[in-house]
């Protein structure tokens, strides 16, 4: 799997809120009572969010702690899976899906224009340090390529200028809804009627 | 061509409403107890009579591979766990059944669940689908809300519980073993089998792992019967299939058709055609990027179900369609799909860790025009090497796109690969090289 680099300033201390740690309680309860380790990935996905969309090497122990899971294997999972964040991520977290189906509509241009608008490079804070973006494999939704997907939400069916116009509503902190920006229903064909779906 | 009757995902597009009342007008939970009440006999073979088979890429007979499971539950529980980590590019049919029709999933997860003795159902959603994921879990307690499942579920006797578990962007999840490994809490790589997930899988428990679409299309199977299915599509390629056609089309669309449909009303009737008209049609890969992909000539009468794409030495996998026109440049479009395989390997088989940055570095340096002639000896012999000696299929994923690029397009290769080998002229192109040298930092 992919490199990961571990950022150098860590917090000495993490602990899930009072919030959180019924949360926890909640997802221990889905498991096997001699399975805790199962609760492993929902846990880190909490350790992220509550940490600014990414996860300091204390919440790795606390959470081995909590699931009397040795370190090392926490560590093992956070860094093989590809969305846990082990470095700060902008408030807006804009991954590109960038493989074959959205390529070949075009994903390398939102990729420049993430260039121009938001970091030179990926992983990068915008200067605001309200953004930074990175190129992600396939998304899933390969119907409505391109599409780039912001923290948890899916802009589908991009094209040069609206891209350019949902990066400036994230720079500006004034995020643009997710949503298709050609109009189009879900994954349907966009020409049902005129393409004689009707007759067929 | 289907009819509008024979349907089964009415909601694909989210028209009709995905909420539990809205399901309920489409007939979903219309007589489940009823169905349950005919016994585990007469559910599996009705599945067997329908020919119905896995929809997550290897077509594995359904009915068939729920025999395997123990008949009666001995010390261990039984599991049913729902693949729903569907990160093969160019597939997004699971999402749309995860968003729109999760009824239908979790009413055949209770009926599948029945069929295998299975108390608990995990479904495991990839990390990305976070709101599917989130939908879901709203149609999960509406569901339980109306004692459709917990404990009793639907009056039938059988307690059930569903509980959903996020992955965190693993494309090797999406193996059936990895993602045992995974709902355990460990690294996603996947197991040696034998043993099968049918008799040692989840917490060393009897476990069924199914597709998503699998699941999703066992309420309808049983209420309309095997026969009905299986009179839909080519004998041992029964029923109805969602088809994904993404790429280089006017278009692009899930649409939901019989299996054997031809490819080109697929992607002429639904999708608006090839960007540029069909003469513009370079290669389709058929069936998710790691079938092996097929150029035009063998398109015109291609037939899209499992055995008629196993003759053209390609497979239907998911039936994510990528269409790619003649405008793209092949080489490239393949580089970046071994580029994923690289990125996605899991790093446990050395033939596929290191096979797959090979084929990429490879077929990157054709893309610029820096391959040697000598290169495509090599790329084929790589593809050999990984194929056939790894744990899971993942190796014969990354391999098969690359033979399948050598095998239609050779003449497009060999142009690209024309310099003299290196150790001849001293070039500054090393063969072997660190592989994170050549990549971001942040790869």
């Amino acid at each position: 799997m992919s490199l990961k680099k571990v950022h150098d300033k860590q917090p000495e201390k993490f602990e899930f809120t009072e919030a959180n740690l019924k949360l926890a309680k909640k997802i221990l309860e889905k498991y096997p009572e001699n399975q805790k380790k199962s609760a492993v990935m929902p846990l880190l996905h909490l350790a992220q969010n509550q940490n600014n969309n990414w996860i300091p090497l204390a919440a790795l122990k606390y959470i081995g702690k909590l699931l009397s899971m040795p370190y090392i294997n926490v560590y093992e999972v956070a860094t093989f899976y590809s969305m846990y964040n082990l470095a700060p991520v902008g408030r807006y977290f804009v991954q590109i899906c960038t493989t074959s189906p959205c390529a070949l509509r075009g994903a390398n241009n939102i990729v420049k224009i993430c260039q121009e608008k938001i970091s030179k490079n990926p992983n990068e804070l915008s200067e605001n340090g309200l953004c930074s973006w990175t190129e992600v494999e396939c998304l899933g939704a390969c119907v409505n390529a391109p599409m780039m997907q912001v923290n948890n939400d899916y802009y589908e069916d991009l094209d040069d200028l609206n891209t350019k116009k949902i990066l400036d509503s994230f720079i500006k902190d004034e995020p643009l809804k997710p949503r298709s920006y050609r109009n189009r229903k879900n994954s349907a064909p966009e020409k049902r009627i005129l393409n004689g779906l009707k007759d067929a | 061509m289907l009819k509008e009757e024979d349907k089964i995902f009415k909601n694909l597009y989210n028209e009709l409403g995905w909420k539990l009342e809205d399901s309920l007008k489409r007939d979903d939970w219309s007589d489940t107890k009823n169905l349950i009440s005919k016994g585990k006999e007469w559910i599996i073979n009705e599945i067997k009579t329908s020919e119905l088979r896995g929809r997550g890429g290897a077509g594995f007979p359904t009915g068939l591979k729920w025999s395997f499971a123990p008949k009666k539950i001995g010390s261990r529980p039984h599991y049913l766990v729902i693949n729903a980590d569907e990160s093969e590019p160019g597939t997004c049919k699971d999402r749309d059944i995860l968003r729109f029709e999760p009824q239908k999933l979790i009413e055949g997860c209770l009926i599948t669940s029945y069929a295998v003795n299975a108390h608990v159902c995990y479904i495991y959603i990839r990390g990305e689908y976070y709101n599917e994921g989130i939908r879901l879990q709203q149609a999960i307690d509406e569901a339980y809300e109306k004692n459709f499942i917990g404990k009793n579920s639907c009056n039938s006797g059988w307690d059930l519980d569903i509980y959903i578990h996020f992955g965190a962007g693993a494309y090797i999840c999406g193996e059936e073993t990895a993602l045992l490994e995974s709902l355990e809490g460990n690294k996603g790589q996947p197991r040696l089998k034998p043993p099968f997930p049918a008799l040692v899988g989840l917490y060393g428990c009897p476990t069924i792992v199914n597709n998503v679409e699998t699941i999703a299309v066992v309420p309808t199977i049983l209420r309309r019967g095997g026969k009905w299915f299986a009179s839909i599509g080519r004998p041992k390629n029964t029923g109805t299939k969602i088809f994904c056609i993404s790429g280089n089309v006017n278009s692009p669309c899930n649409v939901e058709e019989e299996m054997g449909i031809p490819l080109k009303d697929l992607i002429e009737k639904y999708a608006g055609g090839v960007i540029g008209g069909w003469k513009n049609l370079q290669a389709v890969i058929p069936g998710g990027s790691s079938m092996p992909l097929i150029p035009k000539d063998i398109c015109e009468t291609l037939k899209m179900d499992f055995d008629s794409l196993i003759a053209v030495k390609s497979g239907l996998g998911t039936a994510g369609i990528v269409v790619i026109n003649k405008e793209q440049d092949i080489v490239k479009c393949m580089a970046r799909i071994a580029k994923f395989y690289k990125h996605e390997s899991c790093g446990q088989c050395t033939p596929c860790r290191e096979g797959s940055g090979w084929m990429w570095r490879i077929l990157e340096r054709a893309v610029k025009g820096d391959a040697t002639y000598k290169d495509i000896d090599l790329l084929s012999d790589v593809t050999k090497q990984i194929e056939g000696h790894t744990i899971c299929a993942f190796g014969e994923g990354s391999a098969w796109p690359v033979q399948g690029l050598l095998r239609h397009f050779r003449k497009e290769i060999d142009k690209r690969c024309h310099a003299e080998p290196i150790i001849k002229k001293r070039r500054k192109i090393p063969y072997l090289i660190d592989q994170h040298n050549l990549e971001n930092k942040d790869a």
